[in-house]
């Protein structure tokens, strides 16, 4: 039996009814990990040692007969910007190599509560300032569907972990896409939530205006099983709300009565938007159609002007939050510094890499004096007007379908192609939810002609979750799962 | 033109370490000198992910703070990030309100001699404090973060000030207030008091502004006026003499009594300001803004108009007894044993006050002895040398005044017959007095009548005796 292809559900209820055990399933794991981890490079730092003793305790609580809680048992993946106790927690950044947080992230300790077996901690983009995992400091991760292609980022490492079976499901972050896209070039589910549905506390800031912490699982209802879990109130993120009622799992079996899915014709209109991809989500428009959904074109204007506001917010922000790795009090300093103004300058330049040193500058240049008012001060005021945009569509439609990303996976070493937004344009569909804080969720719809994965976005109102959950089931439960890379093969 | 040609203008931004249990935006301890590092967290070390999660005793604090100086509350009010590197800042940028203070457009009035004088002032801010450096030679510098994230309130005046009397009576004030409302101990040694100067100066008459001088590190009352006086005359000296003067940040030497340049190349800061995106803004509801304005203790103010209507006090006798909430209050036990305040305040404003200098202290004495003692100096019962030496008593070991008095024979001789004797022999002693006094020297009499006291132990009334030596030589 091929236990990592399973679902969460299923390998629940299989560890419940001790049709197998934890340490059966995480040495499953593990043996893909050892197979498959040369040629993917999912991970940073494997737990392999805490995993097995989780998986000991697991099977030894469900011997004496007790109730665990779903996930109990179930190896998944962090991202590395996510802390954990005792483990060191690099951002895949030279300048946290060995450090190792004293604090659990809160999520992290609700998933610990959940008794899941950790796997270890998955590559990413530089303090996730990437959109292909290919600025992590340590190493490449690869496609698991195209080991010549990116993975996608910055949550790369979590999206190739589940998508080879080298983890049941991982935690990543969006700050501007970053779940929805790997998931997308993976062929995964990917949720952003809706901001403040889950705690930040001890995941590394990039931009904590638009920094949430995101689920990837191969299914949808995976997904919400996992959300259930980590959405919970935390006193001490100002931002926090959880989730109170119904849970999301549960609420996927709640019928869908004809939603109207709002079409906005200038995300397919366009340039760069690739045929495939095209193709698989008019494939998914006529699906919807076909159920009873009502199809309404939407007029959103903001596209554009979002990825401007995105990058101008997210690099100020950003700047900020980078200014704490100064060699002082933690993390990398430079061996050969003789002055103050060394140990500033010189840490900082051997141990961050060019991709973060871009976005500090910039957000630097936003914010300073001569800048603040054409740059920053604008690009909140298109914030607001993006916000204001998407609530009046979404008071004639439910929910919006756009595409994820304008391709697939590319080949590594390659940037997308352009669409005359420079280096970053192929991430402009995930960042209107990013700047409004609305979820998004990545659903796989296809195969493209080359066998990568395509996916498309379904964006809602604030705490439209549930929503979203159950027009996603809806496809997949019609399509079935996305093949797995090896089906593929 | 001479010096007296010029004025100083300045305002002061003064920083009041808030005497919360825990910092701004954790929940680490803000005792005073514990051991380096040891009041410190992730939040407070910026370690990644670490989120502030505001403190809202700060928030309460700093309305009381506003309500005070009859500022604004604001409905709401920001927190920004200023950004700029520096070791005893972890998180490279310092939580603090810069485009939306809680507290705007208040005012102080100070006494300098018999004018009273509003000083304005501009806003009032919450921010967390920086960690210290400590320098060992030799062997380099440490940093202790405890102070990391303190609360602190800055309290930013408008430029209404003059020179240094002025500057020293309206931070006495902002101290006093500090402590009247319970928000901090405002000791300057200890640094929850800290006050910045910005100085220019500008031809008596003009309206417009000169260039800017700040000065800082000053941490004494003492300081501050020498090094405002000192900062004022090198700034006239340099524009009699032709010269420029550069907007810098200048430093006060307690030992020259100079101030000198901090840095010579003063950088145009830019700390690139940005709304602080892990904190949301603070909000406050009218009714909690009447709330702590009602717990408020009585301020300055209100005990000042307050001792003048019931005790008859002089407004400065008011001001000086108020100036410091312990000595008030000291004043205000004090005063329910005596049917004589003027004369209870005398012994306190002469005896006692000088004690409260500038920090805080328990009673010296016990207030209600001081009462009584005041009753038998009212009554004549013992003169003021006697009243001296009472109270030294009292300060070593508390005891009743009256039955003190009585024990130890210390009681005024207010018998003319009881002195006659004592008088006749200091006039017999004291020839060489008596001639100069008639001779018009009104100064000689106190020799004769100090030999009296002394005779008397310092127990006969001064001014019996005197009476009874003219009566005796005759003269004017």
């Amino acid at each position: 039996m091929n236990y990592t292809s399973m679902e969460l559900l299923q390998l629940s209820a299989a560890l419940r009814n001790r049709e197998i055990s934890s340490r059966e399933l995480t040495e499953a794991v593990f043996r893909t990990i050892d197979a498959r981890e040369e040629a993917i490079g999912a991970y940073i730092t494997l737990t392999r040692d805490l995993a097995i003793k989780q998986a000991d305790r697991v099977d030894a609580l469900l011997g004496q007969g007790l109730t665990l809680p779903a996930l109990a048992g179930i190896p998944g993946a962090l991202k590395d910007n996510i802390a954990t106790r005792g483990i060191r927690t690099t951002n895949a950044s030279r300048m946290l190599e060995t450090f190792v947080p004293p604090y659990d992230a809160f999520v992290w300790r609700l998933l610990r509560q959940q008794e899941i077996v950790l796997t270890g901690k998955t590559n990413m983009d530089e303090f996730a300032m990437g959109h292909s995992t290919e600025t992590s400091a340590f190493h490449l991760t690869r496609n698991p569907y195209d080991t010549t292609r990116v993975p996608g980022g910055s949550s790369g490492g979590s999206a190739a972990a589940v998508a080879s079976g080298e983890a049941c499901f991982a935690l990543g972050t969006d700050t501007g896409g970053s779940v929805r896209q790997p998931a997308a070039l993976c062929g995964l589910v990917g949720l952003r939530p809706t901001y403040g549905l889950i705690s930040r506390r001890g995941v590394t800031s990039f931009a904590s205006s638009l920094d949430q912490v995101g689920t990837m699982t191969r299914s949808v209802r995976d997904n919400a099983l996992l959300l259930d879990a980590i959405a919970v109130r935390d006193k001490k993120d100002v931002h926090s709300v959880g989730h109170e009622g119904e849970s999301y799992l549960d609420a996927i079996s709640e019928p869908l009565s004809s939603p109207i899915i709002g079409w906005p014709e200038s995300y397919f209109n366009s340039g760069d938007l690739a045929g495939d991809v095209r193709e698989q989500l008019e494939k998914a428009l006529h699906f919807y159609e076909s159920i009873g959904a009502r199809i309404i074109p939407v007029d959103l204007k903001t596209l554009d002007a979002s990825l401007a506001a995105y990058y101008i917010i997210s690099s100020a922000e950003g700047f900020s939050a980078m200014n704490r790795y100064d060699g002082v009090h933690y993390g990398y300093r430079s061996e050969t510094v003789e002055s103050l103004e060394d140990v500033y300058v010189k840490s900082r330049t051997e141990a961050l890499g060019p991709e973060v040193k871009r976005r500090i500058l910039l957000g630097c240049f936003a914010l300073s004096n001569d800048q603040y008012d054409d740059y920053f001060l604008k690009a909140t005021q298109v914030r607001t007007l993006v916000k204001q945009e998407f609530e009046n569509v979404f008071q004639s439609c439910d929910a919006i379908l756009t595409p994820v990303t304008a391709t697939t996976a590319w080949p590594i070493g390659t940037l997308p192609e352009e669409s005359g937004g420079g280096r970053y344009s192929n991430d402009r569909f995930t960042l209107p939810a990013s700047l409004t804080g609305m979820p998004a969720i990545s659903v796989p719809v296809g195969l493209s002609d080359k066998g990568l994965p395509v996916g498309m976005q379904l964006m809602g109102k604030r705490f439209s979750e549930s929503l979203l959950y159950r027009l996603a089931a809806c496809y997949e439960d019609a399509h079935g799962l996305l093949a797995t890379p090896g089906e593929v093969k | 033109m001479s010096i007296h040609d010029y004025e100083s203008v300045i305002g002061l931004e003064v920083h009041v370490e808030l005497k919360t249990t825990h910092k701004l935006f954790c929940e680490c301890a803000t005792t005073f000198g514990a051991p380096p590092n040891t009041q410190v967290c992730p939040v407070c070390l910026a370690m990644p992910g670490a989120l502030p999660a505001l403190n809202r005793e700060v928030v309460e604090f700093a309305v009381r703070a506003g309500i005070a100086t009859h500022c604004t509350i604001e409905h709401r009010s920001c927190f920004d990030r200023k950004n700029y590197f520096y070791p005893d800042l972890p998180k490279a940028y310092q939580v603090t309100q810069n485009e939306f203070p809680i507290c705007t457009g208040g005012y102080l009035d100070i006494a300098t001699g018999d004018q009273v004088k509003r000083i304005r002032i501009e806003r009032i801010h919450m921010e967390e404090d920086a960690g210290k450096l400590i320098h060992i030679s030799e062997e380099g510098t440490l940093v202790d973060c405890n102070r990391c994230g303190v609360p602190l309130i800055e309290i930013v005046s408008q430029p209404d000030l003059r020179n240094g009397e002025e500057a020293v009576a309206y931070l006495r004030k902002l101290r006093a207030i500090a402590r009247y409302t319970g928000i901090s101990d405002g000791k300057m040694n200890e640094g929850s008091l800290r006050c910045d100067v910005n100085l220019s100066i500008r031809k008596k008459g003009e309206q417009t502004l000169g260039t800017r001088v700040e000065l800082k590190n000053l941490n004494s009352f003492n300081f501050i006026a020498r090094a405002i006086d000192s900062e004022f005359k090198r700034q006239v000296e340099i524009v009699e003499q032709g010269g420029t003067l550069v907007q810098e940040t200048r430093r006060f030497d307690e030992k020259t009594g100079q101030t000198y340049a901090m840095r010579k190349k003063e950088q145009a800061a830019d700390y690139r300001y940005l709304p602080d995106p892990d904190l949301v803004p603070v909000e406050i509801e009218a009714e909690e803004v009447n709330r702590i304005r009602v717990a408020i203790p009585r301020l300055p103010e209100e005990r000042k108009e307050q001792y003048i209507r019931d005790y008859d006090l002089t407004a400065y006798e008011a001001e000086r007894l108020t100036d410091d909430k312990e000595l008030s209050d000291f004043f205000e036990k004090a005063v329910q044993e005596t049917t004589y305040p003027k004369i209870l305040v005398n012994v306190i404003l002469a005896d006692v006050a000088p004690l409260y200098a500038e920090e805080p202290l328990d009673d010296p004495v016990n207030p209600a002895s001081l009462g009584k003692l005041s009753n038998l100096l009212a009554t004549g019962e013992i003169n003021s040398n006697t009243g001296r030496k009472v109270l030294k008593a009292l300060m070593e070991e508390d005891f009743d005044p009256t039955s003190y008095v009585s024990e130890h024979d210390l009681a005024q001789i207010n018998d003319r017959e009881k002195l006659q004797e004592t008088v006749d022999d200091s006039i017999a002693a004291n020839e060489r007095a008596i001639k100069d006094y008639l001779g018009g020297k009104d100064s000689a009499i106190r020799a004769i009548v100090g030999r009296v006291m002394k005779d008397t132990g310092g127990r006969a009334n001064p001014i019996l005796v005197e009476t009874m030596i003219k009566e005796a030589i005759g003269g004017r």
